[in-house]
């Protein structure tokens, strides 16, 4: 039995640790961009100087040989899914019995007027973060484009270095399609403490460029120019379903799954960034684009490629981030504005933030939000999944906190 | 397999900035002096060309801590004043001394590298938004192992060559102190007393330095507060305040094994110090032994070893300040672990065979060592105390991080280590699944504990050589860390994403509950 994995993300990876946990099956992993998993999300740090490359591997090198995990660098080209056959772009044919596509995301373009040009690019993968450290070297002024997390971390790359930067954001509000207005404000007092100069309601309508061909600067839709050598765009990013379609896999935003993670074909599974369930779970998103649901995807899609598919079962929605130094951490269902018979408590000392959503009926929480203010995963999810009363979540508060030792703590009046 | 990335892939080198090349010069420079001083004749092997050594390497360290972005206020006043004392140390070179008195300039020079490197840190870190600030850590060579570490390296290995062996050759330095020495203790300065006094100052400098640098942390702000008054008054004032008053000099914060002599026969355990008059002495010793039997079990099982390795042992007040900007040179690897291991717990095996022999031997009035006991107890403390604590311990800072014999040489360390893996409710707690395995905590864990592994698979973190130090929870963007001391249940939860509710489906172990084809 060999299991192929495409792509070396958090979801190949951890689909492909599973299935060595559970059976003898001979694994592989074909990955283009890196010869070892590393972690996406620690980028940022490598730009900042914080860490190197080789510290965002989660796994030592030897990890994968201990576990015969067999590693191959190269891009995939096209599934051959009658033969049952990989073909590399290097000629190469690796041939399965079971076949996983994890290949991730590629960053959004709008199609905007000078988006191709030198300086202006958006940030996903080790690539784009070599092009980014040149293009931002000696440079007096930078844009970052996109309201999103990606967004405010390529706005804190830059600044970090010393460049000025105007963070443009289309929203009334940083990320208000999540955030309520006193969570924004209170992340759009972060973002400024650090010197960015955060444009909102500000669109991009084209991007300016020299003689050379480089970017020089920015017009918004509202008329306004700014100057800028650096244009980044982090406005989302797709499903990365190249390889699928090509192969003649049904796609439609992402490359088409059922509720088992199987594609349209026999024997090939699809998880991670790249996948979009035909019928998503009851209140779930069909693609959701996160380093959380690639791994709880990779350990449930595992399942499958050892023989026996099961529907997947989400744990309940948690998402964390940072920005600049405030963290923020949210679990369950929080709209920015409760919804038809939900209502919200709020507490906050100016500086941090709590926001925890209830049914106005029984009391029963749904979800919170916290902004500055570190919770414990296991205390919150089983408040949220018993649907414990209002009440009783404040009164027992202090034992949902994750906070440092000596932390002062944020007073939630029962 | 070497991670081969595209070629032209230049990640993390970051630009090549002028600022970055001084500490470089600097450390250079220090080299150089240290060389003439050593070689010199005659008037080039006076102390004020050592002192100009040590404050030209604490310049280039300064200088090297945060490489971009220099423009707050203050950090010109800083640097000034930093460049100003060195220059004091030059002209000193030139001629001066034969004007001022040694300890005068002394006194200004260092007084002045002080001020300015806590000015330069108020100003990088004490103003504007507070947070982690890691930035640019491995963009300059200092810090990441360049030409200047290893040159900063060769200085301070050097500097404490001369302060074991050579003591005489630093005989000027010496009776520069000798002012605050006969102000604190009533006697004239020797080396010790002269490597005490620069070795506090360090730890109140960096400290303040670090007061600044997390000032949004409670957690490291009182742990910072917790090591400059144990390196000043536990093991600094008060030792020396008991010399004044002719009672023996004694660490209250040093227990056996780390001070084996303490427990051992001779001068503590039924010797002089035993017998000194007005029972103090006894009742150091009895100390001593208290702390080493009763309260390090009793504390460590409460708190962990962090009570004392980074909150008062002398080792862990200079690692925790001083060593602050070496944190992420610790070797993660496991091959490192394990000769951690062996080295670590070696040393406590044969500190403990060497007490029971001792004794023993003393009970036998000599007859099973003979004149070989005085032998054992100085090559214990030289190739223990000097060798390893000292010249590699704290030499080495530049280039393997801060913790070099707390991890590979400290029998205490051992000791509270096997209390806190085995009887203590200490542990890191992990949050869940909210590690998105960037790698900060590994990075810059300064003992080289590789907390991801733990994190990112949902397990708490139970290690014995885990200081207790707080970075990892510091660094961490996600919040995932929480250092506990509440009671034991849970402490080793298995490697489980989410616990309790979310059961089987995000346990590491779920797929067991399927059955496979
Ligand atoms: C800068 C940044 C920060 C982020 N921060 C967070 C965060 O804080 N929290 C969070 O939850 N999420 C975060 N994310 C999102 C998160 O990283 C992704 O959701 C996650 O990495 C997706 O994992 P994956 O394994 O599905 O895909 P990927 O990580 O994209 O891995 C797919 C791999 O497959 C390779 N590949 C694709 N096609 C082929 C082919 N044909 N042949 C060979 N190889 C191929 C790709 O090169 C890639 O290496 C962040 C993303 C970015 C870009
Ligand atoms: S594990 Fe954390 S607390 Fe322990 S020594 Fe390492 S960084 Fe410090
Ligand atoms: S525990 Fe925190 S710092 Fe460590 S890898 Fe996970 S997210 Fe990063």
């Amino acid at each position: 039995m060999h299991v192929v994995i495409v792509g070396n993300g958090i979801t190949g990876v951890t689909a492909a640790r599973f299935v060595r946990k559970h059976s003898d099956h001979r694994i592989t992993i074909i990955s283009g961009e890196s010869d070892f998993h590393y972690a996406r999300t620690a980028l940022m740090y490598i730009y900042m100087g914080d860490m190197r490359y080789e510290d965002t591997k989660p796994y030592a090198d030897d990890f994968w040989t201990r576990n015969r995990i067999n590693l191959v660098r190269g891009y995939a080209s096209r599934v051959d899914a009658d033969s049952r056959e990989v073909h590399l772009a290097s000629g190469e044919v690796v041939r399965y019995d079971r076949l996983l596509l994890a290949t991730g995301s590629r960053p959004n373009r709008f199609g905007w007027q000078g988006e191709h040009a030198l300086g202006v690019q958006g940030l996903y993968g080790l690539e784009d973060l070599a092009e980014m450290e040149n293009a931002t070297r000696d440079i007096d002024s930078a844009v970052v484009v996109g309201g999103g997390l990606v967004g405010v971390e390529m706005a804190e790359m830059l600044s970090s270095g010393g460049i000025p930067v105007t963070f443009l954001v289309r929203e009334e509000h940083y990320m208000d399609y999540l955030l309520s207005t006193q969570e924004s404000e209170l992340v759009e007092a972060a973002i400024r403490a650090h010197g960015v100069r955060l444009e909102l309601e500000a669109e991009l309508d084209l991007v300016e460029t020299d003689s050379a061909g480089r970017a020089s600067g920015v017009l918004l839709k509202d008329g306004r120019r700014m100057p800028a050598q650096f244009i980044g765009l982090a406005v989302g990013v797709r499903p990365n379903t190249d390889l699928a379609s090509t192969s003649g896999l049904d796609t439609g935003r992402g490359i088409l799954i059922d509720s088992a993670f199987m594609t349209s074909a026999e024997g090939v599974f699809a998880a991670g960034d790249c996948a979009e369930f035909r019928s998503p779970v009851a209140g779930r998103k069909a693609v959701e684009q996160l380093w959380y649901t690639g791994r709880s995807h990779g350990r449930q899609v595992a399942a499958g490629l050892l023989g026996a598919p099961a529907d997947y079962a989400p744990p309940l929605f948690f998402n964390s981030a940072k920005f600049f130094d405030l963290e923020y951490q949210t679990y369950g269902v929080v709209e920015p504005v409760p919804a038809d018979g939900q209502a919200d408590r709020v507490f906050s000392d100016g500086a941090r933030l709590i926001r925890i959503v209830y049914r106005e009926g029984d009391g029963a929480v749904v979800g919170v939000n916290a902004l500055g203010v570190r919770l414990r995963q296991n205390v919150w999810s089983h408040w949220i999944r018993t649907g414990e009363s209002l009440d009783a979540v404040l009164r027992d508060f202090d034992r949902s906190l994750f906070d440092p030792e000596f932390s002062t703590r944020l007073e939630v009046a029962v | 397999m070497s991670d081969r990335l595209d070629p032209t892939l230049a990640l993390a080198s970051g630009p090549p900035e002028e600022s970055r090349r001084v500490p470089t010069v600097l450390a250079g420079l220090a080299l150089l002096f240290m060389a003439v001083f050593l070689f010199g004749v005659f008037p080039f092997n006076h102390p004020s060309v050592l002192v100009a050594a040590i404050g030209l390497l604490a310049s280039a360290a300064v200088l090297a801590d945060r490489p971009s972005g220099d423009a707050m206020s203050g950090s010109r006043l800083g640097k000034s004043l930093v460049f100003g004392g060195l220059a004091l140390g030059l002209l000193a070179l030139l001629g001066l001394w034969r004007i001022v008195p040694d300890w005068i300039l002394l006194t200004v020079s260092t007084g002045a590298v002080c001020a300015g490197t806590i000015i330069l840190a108020r100003a990088r870190y004490g103003s504007g938004p507070a947070g982690i600030r890691n930035h640019g850590v491995y963009n300059t060579p200092m810090l990441r192992r360049g030409g200047a570490a290893w040159i900063a390296a060769v200085v301070l290995t050097g500097f404490y060559v001369l302060l074991y062996w050579f003591p005489q050759s630093l005989e000027g330095l010496i009776r520069t102190m000798d002012p605050v020495s006969y102000t604190i203790r009533g006697a004239a300065a020797d080396q010790w007393f002269m490597y005490g006094t620069l070795y506090s100052l360090a730890v109140l400098v960096m400290g303040i330095r670090a007061l600044y640098r997390y000032r949004h942390d409670r957690y490291q702000r009182w742990r910072t507060v917790s090591v400059i008054l144990a390196q000043g008054v536990l093991a600094y004032l008060i030792p020396q305040i008991l010399v004044a008053f002719n009672e023996p000099e004694f660490y209250f914060s040093y227990f056996w094994p780390l001070k084996p002599e303490y427990l051992w026969p001779g001068d503590f355990g039924n010797g002089w110090i035993w017998d000194h008059p007005g029972r103090l002495g006894r009742f150091m010793v009895i100390w001593g032994a208290v702390m080493a039997f009763v309260a390090v079990p009793i504390l460590t099982y409460f708190f962990g070893k962090r009570w004392y390795c980074s909150w008062v042992c002398g080792c862990g007040c200079l690692a925790e300040t001083a060593g602050d900007p070496y944190r992420h040179l610790a070797d993660s690897s496991v091959r490192s672990w394990q000769i951690e291991r062996w080295m670590i717990h070696g040393v406590l095996v044969l500190v403990t065979i060497g007490t029971v022999v001792l004794w023993v031997n003393s009970a036998m009035e000599g007859g099973l060592l003979g004149s070989f006991s005085g032998g054992f107890a100085r090559v214990y403390g030289f190739v223990f105390g000097s060798v390893w604590a000292g010249v590699i311990g704290v030499g080495f800072y530049p280039l393997m991080g801060a913790r070099v014999w707390c991890r590979f040489g400290c029998p205490q360390a051992a000791i509270l280590g096997l209390i806190q893996r085995f009887f203590s409710r200490f542990r890191i707690t992990t949050n869940g699944g909210q590690c998105i395995s960037c790698g900060n905590c590994t990075t810059y864990c300064e003992m080289g504990i590789d907390v991801r592994w733990y994190a990112q698979r949902g397990q708490n973190i139970v290690r014995a050589s885990c200081v207790g130090c707080g970075m990892c929870a510091s660094v961490c963007p996600r919040g995932v860390l929480k250092l506990e001391n509440s009671k034991q249940e849970g402490r080793f939860n298995g490697p489980v994403l989410i616990t309790s509710d979310e059961v089987d489906v995000m346990a590491e172990d779920w797929a067991a509950s399927v059955s496979w084809k």
